[in-house]
């Protein structure tokens, strides 16, 4: 297989991949994190708190969590078939894409709201704030960073599913590698797949760490002195007083 | 003045635990006027944080009232834990300072301040103008686009302060405002509280568990211990209660006796007596030899006052006249002896002469 036959096939399976993680990760951050959020906010202790409702939301979660993806791709094809008109194709391939993703995300959702102080949320509280202005005002802003890190995760991940999801006919990069490398032994283009995805997630991850530490640096926590002295120690240069302190000069 | 602004009463907190009760805050009754920096005192575990949760009902109160500014909050409480419209108005006209400072670190400083503006519904420009006047009265005015991370514990309160007192509050919350801060913060830090009451007529009700802190700025101190209020008043009165724990430990004097043929007594100074020569007139008008064990002197509450232990020759009953000679001139006299046997309990100090007669 030369180049200029791999080209196209190549422009088109990174096209396919990216319209599937992309609207299933539109997807599953619009309905994951309300549902992190929910699961946070019903907990025992939480402002909503309502054990029933966590039961059955963590339950939901955890059994789709815990279903490999394939697996779940092919219990969902009823489902597929009634939302989109067909189980094949990139749009058929979106929808279990999305419905893995939400519980994944959801659960990241729900560990990065609970590291959220709870300090701050009784100084809104005591401000007259709504449960409702604590979500907005305070959970999702502080938490933004760690989510977006969530997000990060959560593309790589799809990413790994979407190569599953060529077995439905959907496409994509994983897709050519397995019909055309392994099925038909044209190792030169599975290994340039390989390559294209090794960089595709590289930049993800690398867009996404910008983002979260971005987010983080003019942030960092309000409260405890020795969370602060750790920030900055990995950024002495935010003090600008280093010398009056011996140990972080050593540190850095 | 005298007017009530926060009143509890019966206030009583139980949390359960696996089975077992804990009773954090028990029956208590807690009147504090308006204007006055009122002081709840107790070591950790005493209740305290628990006592001031309950009174703008960020813990529901098991039991009990409390009334904040002609308000029953307790009554707007509803159920479980969500607060309905009516307690989060209530809630907005009264400013919390935490300890850990609890601002959020994704937005600048006058951003933290406009937070409470916001729930209010205020519009942009007028916040802004009242985060820049509040910035400039804590003296952080230059620090407006700052990052909470970029400034110090001291600084931090600052803007705690004034993000306490942009929603214009008549009643202002300390939990153990200036526990996390060095002693040197903690002075400037109480000066700005105090000064801001006065300023803005504010009626102050703190917690906290250093002396200092009530000795510097406490108009009315109360003394918690395993979730009751053991003893309370204005300082002044505390300091002239025979056998006050708060008294002896705002102001401790030392200084042993042995001998039982001596009276030790106590003296405490208040305001204007601390520049008469008392102890020299006593000696000189009753001709008696006045051995003095230990005194201090200090500024509490913003009031000159000072102890002294002295030692008069003679039982307490031979010593009656002098004793009514510096009752007369306007100190507070005890028995040494009856303070060491009252402190250790929560009873009042039986009168002097009937304790002393019975050893």
């Amino acid at each position: 297989m030369t180049w200029s036959e791999m080209q196209p096939l190549l422009e088109q399976a990174s096209w396919d991949t990216l319209y599937m993680v992309g609207w299933s990760t539109v997807i599953a951050v619009l309905l994951g994190l309300p549902l992190g959020i929910l699961l946070v906010l019903t907990d025992r202790g939480g402002l909503l708190q309502n054990s029933v409702a966590n039961k059955v939301i963590g339950q939901i979660v955890n059994i789709a969590r815990s279903m490999p993806f394939i697996i779940l791709m092919v219990a969902l094809m009823g489902f597929t078939r009634w939302l989109t008109g067909t189980t094949i194709g990139r749009e058929a391939a979106i929808v279990p894409l999305a419905i893995g993703a939400i519980p994944f995300f959801a659960r990241l959702v729900e560990t990065s709201v609970r590291e959220v102080d709870s300090g701050l949320v009784e100084a809104v509280q005591s401000m007259g704030g709504s449960t409702w202005t604590v979500v907005r005002k305070v959970l999702v802003p502080e938490s933004l960073p760690s989510m977006i890190a969530g997000v990060t995760t959560t593309i790589v991940t799809l990413i790994g599913y979407s190569a599953m999801a060529g077995t439905v006919g959907a496409g994509g990069l994983g897709d050519i590698a397995i019909r055309y490398g392994y099925q038909r032994f044209e190792s030169g283009l599975m290994w340039i797949t390989v390559a294209v995805l090794a960089v595709v997630i590289s930049l993800i991850q690398f867009a996404g760490d910008f983002a979260a530490r971005g987010l983080h640096r003019r942030g960092g926590r309000s409260g405890a002195a020795p969370k602060l002295r750790f920030l900055r120690d990995r950024t002495p240069a935010a003090t600008g007083k280093t010398g009056t302190e011996p140990e972080l000069t050593k540190a850095s | 003045m005298d007017t009530p602004v926060i009143t509890t009463s019966g206030l009583t907190k139980t949390y359960r635990t696996r089975g077992r009760e804990v009773t954090a805050v028990d029956d208590v009754d807690l009147t504090v006027r308006e204007g006055e920096v009122y002081g709840v005192i107790g070591q950790s575990g005493a209740g305290k944080s628990s006592l001031i949760r309950c009174v703008n009902l960020l813990e529901r109160p098991t039991s009990g009232t409390v009334t904040v500014d002609g308000t029953d909050l307790t009554a707007l409480a509803g159920r479980g834990n969500r607060a309905g419209r009516e307690l989060r108005r209530a809630r907005s006209r009264i400013g919390m300072v935490f300890q850990h400072f609890n601002l959020l670190s994704t937005r600048t400083v006058q951003d933290n301040i406009e937070l409470p503006l916001e729930i209010l519904g205020h519009s942009g420009a007028a916040r802004s103008r009242k985060a820049l006047e509040l910035l400039d009265l804590v003296g952080l005015a230059d620090k407006a686009k700052a990052y909470p991370a970029q400034l110090s514990g001291g600084q931090k309160q600052r803007v705690g302060i004034a993000r306490a007192l942009a929603g214009d509050p008549k009643v202002l919350l300390s939990d153990e405002a200036t526990s996390a801060l060095d002693p040197e913060t903690t002075r400037s830090i109480l000066q700005l509280l105090r000064d801001l009451g006065q300023q803005l007529g504010l009626t102050v009700l703190l917690i906290t568990h250093e002396m200092d802190v009530v000795k510097s700025i406490c108009d009315s101190a109360a003394l918690m211990e395993r979730g009751r209020i053991i003893e309370s008043g204005t300082v002044p009165e505390l300091l002239a209660t025979p056998g006050s724990q708060l008294a002896s430990a705002l102001f401790p004097v030392s200084g042993e006796s042995g001998d039982p043929e001596r009276t030790v007594l106590d003296v405490t100074f208040l305001g204007e007596s601390t520049s008469r020569p008392v102890i020299s007139q006593l000696s000189r008008t009753y001709n008696i030899d006045i051995s003095i064990l230990g005194a201090a002197m200090d500024t509490v509450a913003g009031r000159q006052v000072g102890r002294m232990r002295i030692e008069l020759p003679g039982r307490y009953e031979d010593n009656v006249v002098p004793i009514g000679f510096l009752r007369e001139q306007g100190l507070h006299v005890e028995n040494a002896a009856d303070a060491a046997d009252a402190a250790p309990s929560v009873a009042e100090a039986a009168p002097a002469l009937v304790k002393e007669g019975a050893k």
